[in-house]
């Protein structure tokens, strides 16, 4: 059996009477692609926060890379990396120096971190760059950085959200297929987009719907179920019903 | 006389040239796309559209005004919204309205019917601090207040980043709208179904036009056999048809992958592939989107 990468059971949580999280129950195995979409508002950001160890649930349990989300918060955090498009990469400082900020944050041993700096800027075609300020960077420059950074420590799982907003079609596609190879080097995505091509890029697919899972399958399953064409067909089915829309 | 004109513009920001020779004409009442990579121009093109910026060559004008020698009328006609979220987020919503609503020398009662049906959806939290909505929130708001003072001409940077799907196809029914009440707009999008909803797309590139036309115009250009791919595993697959002798170019797209390659070559690629160990192996030409051609321009 493939081992889980997240386990989650009845996770909820809520804010005085408002319930953001609705009793979500999924699981993720391990190198999967797993598309985690919904609406602004309905409840994604809340969830990804705990998922990360940041925020606990008010009801429910879970295991995240094998540890308990209520008890192992800080063995969460050192298990996962983070790339969101709002929250990434500092822009005063160099692009070495992101890197060794972060994997001195995550635990990197420091005889390991330049060897592996190395290693990753040759890879990334970066080496040129390796003094530039992140700020003089271009956009689809960063986000790989970012992407990078996060997996930088080795993380069994990575929580990317909205990694690619704004980002034009060549740029989307370059960041997608660094996604693939992670993938098929055992890590496990978590991705969150409002692109519905991409959905269709994830291995399977949840859609939130005002705090609850209402689908969650392959795009081909999902598509069959909903007598639609695209992703974007079922999505639009799902969420224009939604209650919650835009309002939090 | 068209809405806006641009006769050649140029502008460096120190080495960086970030238009060269830019030439528009934009009639009234059209929904103009402009499309391109991040740092291709599109912004700078809009700074000096709204004169915010001037150009170190060439001319603008909008509705026969000039952009440098006339820049107060441009920006009473002319309605704004800035590529990041650009009001204020300590300010509530109906306080940015009044806000933006009091520079232009109006008032949100008395220019309300303009914004109407956008207002009404964001109504319900007119208390609530900008900062605090939701993407989709946050644009309709800036739409409100760019359209506050009446403008005749719309220019929007991105104006659905960040936006999920729902929202983003009532946005695009909004401009449809306000098009049809004569409104000029521009608008830049990475979301190449929105640049389907153009009348005409320019596609820009280190600062220059390199195309212009209608969308139905731009897939006709396409010129090239485009097929769509899907086998196990979808991964290596992406590779493995690069590879093949013939293939220009081989990207996903949605559930399948879409390459270029002559008719005559196909036969020889199915076996090549099936050699290699792929299976439910289905391929099939297809017509080109706007995506496909974004692609193909792109890399030229």
């Amino acid at each position: 059996m493939t081992p889980l990468a997240l386990d989650i059971r009845n996770l909820t949580k809520r804010f005085g009477s408002f319930t953001a999280v609705d009793h979500l129950t999924f699981q993720v195995a391990r190198g999967e692609i797993f598309g985690f979409l919904g609406a602004n508002g309905a409840g994604k950001s809340t969830a990804i926060r705990i998922l990360c160890g940041l925020s606990r649930p008010t009801e429910g349990e879970g295991l995240v890379a094998g540890y308990n989300l209520r008890t192992q918060a800080e063995q969460i955090k050192r298990s996962i990396g983070y790339m969101s498009q709002r929250f990434s990469l500092y822009e005063d400082l160099k692009v070495w120096e992101n890197i060794r900020l972060f994997a001195g944050i995550y635990g990197v041993p420091h005889r390991e971190i330049a060897p592996r700096t190395d290693a990753l800027l040759d890879e990334l075609h970066f080496t040129a760059e390796r003094n530039t300020l992140v700020r003089a960077l271009p956009l689809g420059w960063k986000q790989k950085l970012a992407f990078s950074v996060a997996l930088f420590h080795r993380p069994q799982i990575v929580f990317l959200d909205e990694p690619t907003g704004g980002v034009d079609p060549v740029t989307r596609r370059q960041f997608w297929e660094m996604i693939y190879q992670a993938a098929d080097r055992g890590v496990t995505l978590f991705v969150t987009t409002h692109y519905m091509d991409e959905a269709e890029y994830c291995d399977r697919v949840s859609i939130m719907v005002d705090g609850r899972i209402e689908a969650l399958d392959t795009p081909a399953r999902l598509k069959a179920q909903f007598a639609a064409t695209s992703m974007d067909d079922v999505f639009q089915a799902l969420a224009r019903h939604a209650t919650r829309t835009d309002s939090f | 006389m068209n809405a806006i004109e641009t006769h050649h513009l140029s502008h460096c920001y120190g080495a960086v040239q970030a238009l060269r020779d830019v030439t528009l004409s934009i009639p009234q009442g059209e929904l103009f796309g402009v499309i391109g990579a991040d740092g291709a121009g599109k912004s700078t093109l809009f700074r000096i559209l709204t004169t915010l910026l001037i150009p170190d060559e060439g001319r603008v004008t909008l509705n026969g005004l000039d952009a440098v020698r006339d820049y107060r009328a441009i920006r009473r006609i002319v309605g704004y919204m800035p590529g990041r979220f650009s009001l204020y987020g300590d300010l509530t919503v109906e306080e940015n309205l009044q806000f933006f609503a009091s520079v232009f020398g109006t008032s949100l009662s008395q220019n309300r019917r303009l914004i109407e049906d956008i207002y009404v959806q964001i109504e319900p939290f007119r208390r609530r601090r900008a900062a605090q909505l939701s993407g989709g929130m946050k644009q309709k708001l800036a739409l409100c207040c760019a359209l506050i003072h009446a403008p005749s001409v719309l220019i929007l940077d991105e104006p659905t980043t960040g936006v999920d799907p729902v929202s983003r196809r009532e946005f695009w029914q909004i401009l449809q709208r306000l098009r049809q009440q004569g409104i000029t707009i521009v608008a830049s999008t990475p979301y190449m179904d929105e640049a389907r909803r153009c009348d005409r797309i320019a596609f820009l590139r280190e600062g220059v036009i390199l195309y212009t036309d209608t969308p139905q115009g731009i897939v006709d250009h396409f010129g090239e056999p485009l097929y769509a791919i899907t086998a196990d595993p979808m991964h290596a697959l992406l590779d493995a048809v690069r590879c093949f002798p013939g293939v220009l170019r081989c990207y996903a797209f949605g559930e399948s992958h879409h390459f270029t390659l002559a008719a005559d070559r196909i036969d020889a690629l199915r076996t090549h592939l099936e050699a290699q160990g792929y299976h439910h192996l289905q391929l099939q030409p297809i017509q080109p989107t706007i995506e496909d051609c974004y692609l193909k321009l792109s890399q030229s």
